[in-house]
């Protein structure tokens, strides 16, 4: 590789980004050079998204300065960036369900007349997507469509808006193992074709894989960046993290409980809307185990946590917890007989935001805390457990904060030490170690594993596969509301599961 | 009942309808881009007397229709002002003009109570020509009367179909992908309430210049509502609006032949029927209501940092 001959195609310097309470950028330098796949590594919370959405022109830097093709530039909104034919993939998919495919690419192209032919766009759409295997209905709803259709829908809006500089903000995190793969395909092919990629992720695996250089962010500044070909595992984790990671996750062997803690008999809910129906689900959880929900997200977790939960109306089938039936029990029973809760939304489904740290740590167990018939609160005990919990994961907050004020990681760590404050019979934990750091990611495993070797049944539901064949005793696949399939991990493999998750049969690859 | 009452009331029919159809697609238009104006009663009210008193001093009543659609456009500006560029919020700052389009409407319109105008000019509809005069003098219709259907579908196509009405649509259904697409979601939301503003004037000009030609203070009497659950009715679809009006002012119509046929049941309880109607209907539609509703309907964009 002879980029650095070459002269960058775009290049940042000094770039700042403070947002209340966290410094997300901190003098950040990058230079992206024509016709490479560049990596942007880090962590969760180094400032990724960030920095790309300060190219972008999303967000606006407080300090820095940005130069493409040799002129420098201010870019002040996404308008500026695609002036300059600088394109992005957001993290959170940006497409509007409500509106066609053909629709939301139209939204993005540059040249879109004022009276637009859709016929004349359908051509292009039809044309741009045979050029990179990108095959979708311009027609279809994006409402309709899976989370893999929908990220190719994203890829070509990005090609027909002409842009040249395409950003993908962890686009791997939503795909199967195989639909990386040909997303991969389709970026190298463009890479021929000229483009500069820069392609965020923490995932090492896919960095050595597709890409020419890597930048490693940390905690918002510049880590490093190395050429992929001098790259290794090991060179990359220690830039990506500054202490070793030593603690591990011990398993301890149980007796298999005779009993289920938590039944599920053709178990089933009617989902209204975008919300997708189980149908027929069939699921026991053990004392002592952790069962693991592979699948993408949209597929029916949010719904079963849900449903386990009382907040959705069971439609069908029955619900029993230590052989006693609850289907039609409210949250509050459910509490009672000792459910933990970890949501995927921590601030807007496990929160009051406005509330203080201390009075959030208390709004799950009122009734354990009230006294004098509930006319007052023993705060006193419940700063003791608050406590203790926090000390466990070695967390500290001020207990007078409002909740809405905690980052997203910190929000996480909160509700994960409400949820095993006490001791559980039942956990259901949804994306448990999203938005977390690594060194958090590990206590919280920790913690997780400790309750299941202390006898509480866990459902864990993940998007990361690593994370559930390193934790779970049992797994299931979730697509479409229903059980796709069920194993132990060890009898299994990631492409196996991916295939299953994206509703894929047959052509089942064993290899890595 | 004699058939001159019957198509007495018809004609009345059409005639409210019309306001009526004009204000439902004006919020058709505003909503569509994620913004609810619950104060479309005051803003039809000052457009009623902007447009009265216009065409009273000047004797001119297309002038008083122009002078009703600005007052319209400019009063759902002001709207603007409040709930785009101050970040208000959208349902507290509808009722502060729904109170200021009383009170604003009634000072403009004091000084032209029982004026005499010069009424929008009437064209007989092309077909019943034999017809006595007392009949067809019952179908001499103004130019908005007929502009209103095509205005529908001209309504219909400007969202659907030119770049313009996407990126309001996509700024309702999501204002930061209408950002990063390169556009300015506050710009075409204010863009969204001015056209949503001359179309409520163009329907309070035909309630005061055309059909009862006169000014009163709360003349509009509830349409501005009306025209909000109609909305939602049709499922916030130019369209449908019209199905929506139809049911509604047919409702009206049914009524006053209740009345002028002379059951004997309450006025006051046939005055609902219309209401109970629409809210039954509502009702029913109201299940399904978030799959057509713009994603971020009354909700306040806050920019990125
Ligand atoms: N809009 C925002 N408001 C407040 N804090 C933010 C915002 N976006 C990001 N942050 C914070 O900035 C830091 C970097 O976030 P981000 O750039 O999203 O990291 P990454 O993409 O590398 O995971 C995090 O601490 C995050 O909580
Ligand atoms: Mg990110």
């Amino acid at each position: 590789m002879e980029q650095s001959s070459q002269q960058p195609l775009v290049s940042l310097r000094g770039i700042m980004k403070a947002f209340p309470g966290v410094l997300a950028n901190n003098n950040i330098d990058l230079d992206i050079f024509p016709g490479e796949i560049h990596a942007l590594l880090g962590e969760n919370g180094a400032g990724k998204s960030t920095l790309m959405k300060i190219l972008y022109g999303f967000y606006r830097a407080d300090d820095g300065r940005i130069w493409v093709d040799g002129k420098e530039t201010r870019i002040k909104s996404p308008a500026d960036a695609r002036q300059l034919n600088i394109g992005m993939v957001f993290q959170v998919l940006n497409l509007i369900p409500a509106m066609s495919v053909l629709e939301n690419i139209a939204l993005f192209l540059k040249d879109l007349p004022g009276l637009y032919n859709p016929a004349q766009i359908r051509k292009r759409i039809f044309e741009q997507s045979r050029l990179y295997g990108l095959e979708v209905n311009p027609d279809d709803m994006v409402a309709h469509l899976s989370i893999g259709v929908q990220q190719k829908v994203e890829i070509l809006k990005l090609l027909l808006s002409d842009a040249k500089i395409l950003i993908l903000d962890e686009p791997t995190r939503v795909l199967a193992p195989h639909e990386v793969e040909s997303l991969f395909e389709v970026l190298r092919k463009l890479r021929q074709n000229g483009y500069a990629i820069i392609l965020i992720t923490h995932k090492l695996k896919e960095v050595m894989e597709c890409t020419d250089r890597i930048t490693v962010l940390r905690a918002g500044r510049v880590a490093g960046t190395i050429l992929c070909s001098e790259a290794n595992h090991e060179k990359l984790v220690q830039l990506m993290f500054d202490k070793q990671l030593t603690a591990q996750i011990e398993r301890e062997d149980l007796p298999r409980a005779l009993d289920p803690v938590l039944e599920l008999v053709s178990f089933s809910t009617h989902g209204e809307g975008t919300e997708v129906s189980l149908k027929n689900i069939a699921l026991k959880i053990f004392p002592g185990e952790i069962v693991g929900v592979a699948g993408v997200s949209g597929n029916g977790q949010k719904e079963l946590c849900d449903a386990i939960l009382g907040i959705e109306k069971v439609a069908g089938g029955r619900k029993l917890l230590k052989a006693q039936d609850f289907t039609h029990s409210t949250t509050r029973k459910m509490r009672d007989f000792g459910l933990g809760f970890v949501p995927e939304n921590p601030l807007t489904m496990a929160t009051v935001p406005f509330m203080s740290v201390l009075e959030n740590m208390a709004v799950t167990r009122t009734a354990d805390y009230s006294r004098h018939g509930g006319l007052t609160m023993d705060w006193k005990l419940v700063q003791e457990d608050a406590r203790q919990s926090l000390e466990k994961f070695g967390f500290t907050f001020s207990y007078y904060l409002p909740a809405k004020s905690l980052s997203g990681g910190n929000l996480q760590r909160l509700i994960i030490a409400r949820e095993m404050m006490k001791d559980s019979q039942l956990i259901v934990a949804s994306y448990l170690t999203r938005g977390l750091d690594v060194q958090s990611t590990l206590v919280a495993r920790q913690e997780l594993m400790r309750a299941r070797n202390e006898g509480a049944g866990v459902l864990l539901i993940s998007e990361d596969l690593e994370e559930l064949f390193s934790l779970c005793d049992r797994l299931i696949v979730l697509y479409e509301g229903r059980i796709a399939g069920e194993f132990k991990p060890s009898e299994t493999d990631y492409y196996q599961i991916g295939y299953l998750m994206t509703g894929s049969q047959g052509n089942h690859v064993t290899t890595h | 009942m004699s058939l001159l009452a019957l198509l007495g009331v018809l004609s009345s029919t059409i005639f409210s309808g019309t306001s009526l159809l004009y204000a439902t697609l004006g919020e058709v238009v505003t909503e569509r881009s994620g913004t609810v104006n619950l104060g479309l009663e005051g803003v039809l009210l000052i457009s009623a007397a902007t447009g009265y008193g216009v065409t009273v001093s000047t004797g001119n009543p297309f002038l008083g229709v122009l002078a009703a659609m600005l007052a319209g456009g400019l009063s759902n500006l002001v709207f603007g002002y409040l709930v785009i560029t101050r970040k208000a919020n959208q349902l507290a700052s509808g009722l502060a003009v729904l109170f200021f389009g009383y009170g604003l409407s009634a000072l403009i319109g004091k000084p032209f109570v029982g004026k005499l105008i010069n009424s929008l000019p009437r064209y007989m509809i092309p077909g019943p020509g034999e017809l006595p005069l007392r009949y067809t003098s019952l179908f001499k219709f103004d130019f908005l009367i007929y502009l209103v259907i095509p205005m529908t579908f001209f309504i219909w196509w400007l969202l659907y179909r030119t770049r313009w009405g996407l990126g309001l649509r996509a700024v309702g259904e999501n204002a930061e992908t209408a950002y990063a697409s390169g556009r300015n979601p506050g710009m075409i939301k204010f863009q969204a309430l001015f056209v949503g503003g001359l179309l409520a004037g163009l329907g309070a000009a035909h309630l005061s210049i055309a059909f009862t030609m006169n000014w009163a203070e709360y003349m509009t009497g509830g349409r501005g509502f009306i025209a909000i659950a109609l909305v939602i009715f049709s499922k916030w679809h130019p369209i449908r609006a019209i199905a929506g009006v139809l049911v509604f002012s047919g409702a009206v119509a049914f009524q006053l032949l209740l009345q002028v046929s002379g059951v004997n049941v309450s006025p006051f309880l046939l005055d609902m029927i219309p209401f109970i109607l629409t809210l039954t209907v509502l009702l029913i539609w109201g299940g399904t209501r978030k799959h057509s509703a713009p994603a971020t309907l009354g909700r306040v964009y806050q920019g990125t940092e």
